[in-house]
């Protein structure tokens, strides 16, 4: 145990004498739920419309100016001839525009329904989507209040509510997508790089040969970066909470399992990687590249999984960042408790096993 | 002790599938001998090296090292044995007394007597005044001194050297020469391999590896008289063309 003190003594001269390593493992996490925070957003404010009025009269008025109102939209100008709006588009000026046809007023109150022409800008198919979902409710909505009016029969009036996350807010995917990235990163990453340095350099042939146990090797350079992990996931759920308002409505303690879960699968997947290189050039390679690149696209952390193609999804299910992100989820804003989760515990913990059982395998193959 | 060599190898082999890269090789050594391990590259003189010290499992054959068999009793042969392997094995971000303390530590040396044992050290060096200095900062020279001071740092029955001297200037490997034979007066049995043939010289005995196997195995001086020449380079070169 003693010697095991001596080792671990060591990893911790080898993070605190590379300062700008270190800067980058406790400055990241801070910066990046920054900037997913405020920067990224799936929330759209003031995009520029224009509006072709043909008809000009006392609903198209109201509906126009109901649109307005709200901060979704602002007006870029009340075009005169169709011919503008490809003009207007073409000049980047507007994100979309209304064209309402002749005489809406007066079909509306023969019950003919008259029509409205959404034109999205769709270079940017999120935009134009989200864009013409934002004017689609804002229409429903009117319906519904003259509906009410008129006291016209039928007529559905839908009624919407965003149940855990009523404002949308972008930090509620961001937060917990920015904790599974930062912890990949410093747990597989940092841990593959630190295993294939010694291995480089030549001092792992060198512990190998002393009485230290390779097993105590793996765990002594392993844990100096499970505390830094912990201290940057709670670092990220402090920013999380205090600057974006982000609620932890789950048990504390479930969330700090699964959170330890997840970074022990990481490191083992760390680990499995520096079994297989030689040098740290490769580690870093593989874990960035392999690593890195499908937990960001793989897990649902930006992009949703259900809008994959089936081989895609079917991909996703390997990458333990998409079981813990949903996890993650549902702890803090959905504040569900481990019944519901168990599934996705247990799959992690599955893939940790697997993981630890092929890395000692091949760690064990290496001293042959 | 039950063995009477310190190291006893007997038809050591090892194959790499169909490559034999160390053939049969049987060798003693006994207490305090200095043993000349010497063949060209890709001789197999590693291969052979990473057996003895339990890095790499013999395909077949027995070696005995301070005692213990290295394939049966591995981590009993771990805490008799120092290594100092080609690569430089110190670490460049510790500071001096750190990287001796470290080492000191995980061969389980008590915490009272590192600091002393850090101390001598120094001392015998000579390096007090770059105590608190890291060793990346140091000369290689200095570097590969402290190297050698810290494979000995738990008092090994055997160190084994893996081209100890290989990059350093004359004056330093003078050096590092004294320190071997202050060594081996004390009683500890070094395992050297060299590239540099008047290193040769120095052993009390040196043996010769030529493509797996072992061509000649005698003091210095018997090597040369056999074969009729003046200096081991000769021995080496009639042995090496074949």
């Amino acid at each position: 145990m003693k010697a095991f003190g001596a080792f671990i003594r060591k990893e911790y001269y080898h993070i605190i004498r590379d300062p700008r390593s270190l800067l980058i493992l406790i400055g990241m996490p801070i910066v990046q739920v920054i900037l997913f925070g405020f920067a990224i957003t799936n929330e759209i404010v003031d995009a520029k419309i224009s509006i072709l009025d043909k008809s000009k009269d006392a609903v198209t008025q109201e509906i126009s100016n109901k649109i307005l109102s709200t901060k979704y939209f602002l007006l870029s100008e009340y075009l005169e001839d169709s011919k503008q709006i490809a003009q207007s588009f073409k000049k980047g000026e507007i994100k979309l525009a209304l064209v309402f046809e002749d005489g809406f007023a007066e079909k509306l109150h023969k019950n003919e329904n008259p029509s409205i022409q959404i034109i999205t800008d769709a270079t940017d198919p999120n935009t134009a989507a989200t864009l013409s979902n934002y004017i689609s409710r804002i229409l429903v909505d009117y319906q519904g209040q003259i509906a009410l009016n008129s006291f016209t029969p039928g007529g559905i009036k839908v009624v919407t509510r965003m149940e855990y996350n009523p404002q949308l807010k972008g930090v509620y995917l961001f937060v917990p997508g920015t904790i599974v990235i930062i912890l990949m990163l410093i747990s597989a990453m940092m841990t593959s790089i630190s295993i294939a340095r010694e291995k480089e350099k030549g001092t792992m042939e060198i512990l190998l040969v002393s009485p230290l146990k390779p097993f105590m090797i793996i765990v002594g350079k392993v844990i100096p970066y499970i505390f830094l992990s912990l201290t940057n996931a709670i670092t990220i759920l402090l920013l999380g909470v205090f600057v974006f308002g982000l609620p932890i409505r789950g048990n504390y303690f479930l969330l700090f399992f699964e959170i330890t879960l997840f970074i022990i699968t990481s490191l083992s997947l760390g680990i499995f990687i520096s079994t297989k290189v030689k040098t740290q050039q490769e580690a870093l390679l593989i874990s960035l590249m392999g690593l890195m690149l499908p937990t960001i696209i793989l897990s649902g952390f930006i992009y949703p999984l259900e809008s994959m193609p089936k081989l895609l999804q079917y991909a996703s299910d390997v990458i333990p960042a998409k079981w813990f992100l949903i996890m993650i989820r549902n702890i803090m804003i959905k504040g569900v408790d481990i019944r519901y989760i168990l599934n996705e515990t247990l799959i992690l913990l599955g893939m940790t096993v697997l993981l630890m059982m092929l890395s000692i395998k091949s760690f064990k193959i290496r001293l042959e | 002790m039950k063995h009477k060599y310190i190291v006893q190898v007997s038809k050591l082999t090892k194959k790499f599938g169909s490559f034999t890269a160390v053939d049969k090789i049987s060798f003693n050594v006994s207490k305090g001998e200095i043993f000349g391990f010497l063949g060209a590259n890709g001789a197999g003189k590693t291969t052979a090296i990473k057996m003895l010290i339990g890095l790499s499992k013999p395909t077949s054959g027995d070696a005995i090292v301070a005692g213990f068999d290295v394939v049966k009793e591995p981590e009993k042969v771990k805490y008799k044995i120092g290594y100092m392997s080609q690569k430089f094995s110190l670490y460049d971000d510790l500071k001096v007394f750190e990287n001796i303390r470290m080492y000191a530590g995980i061969y389980g040396i008590p915490k009272k007597e590192i600091n002393s044992k850090i101390d001598n050290l120094i001392q015998e060096l000579g390096m007090e005044a770059m105590r608190n200095n890291l060793v990346g900062d140091l000369p290689l020279g200095w570097k590969q001194k402290l190297a050698f001071a810290v494979a000995m740092v738990h008092n090994p029955t055997v160190v084994f050297l893996d081209e100890p001297t290989s990059g350093v200037d004359p004056i330093t490997r003078r050096q590092f020469w004294e320190m071997i034979y202050k060594a081996s007066e004390k009683g500890t049995t070094i395992f050297i391999t060299t590239h540099y043939l008047d290193e040769a010289e120095y052993c009390t005995r040196a043996s010769i590896m030529v493509d797996g196997v072992i061509k000649a195995l005698d003091t210095p001086k018997n090597l040369k008289e056999n074969f009729g020449v003046k200096s081991m380079k000769e021995v080496f070169v009639k042995l090496a063309r074949g």
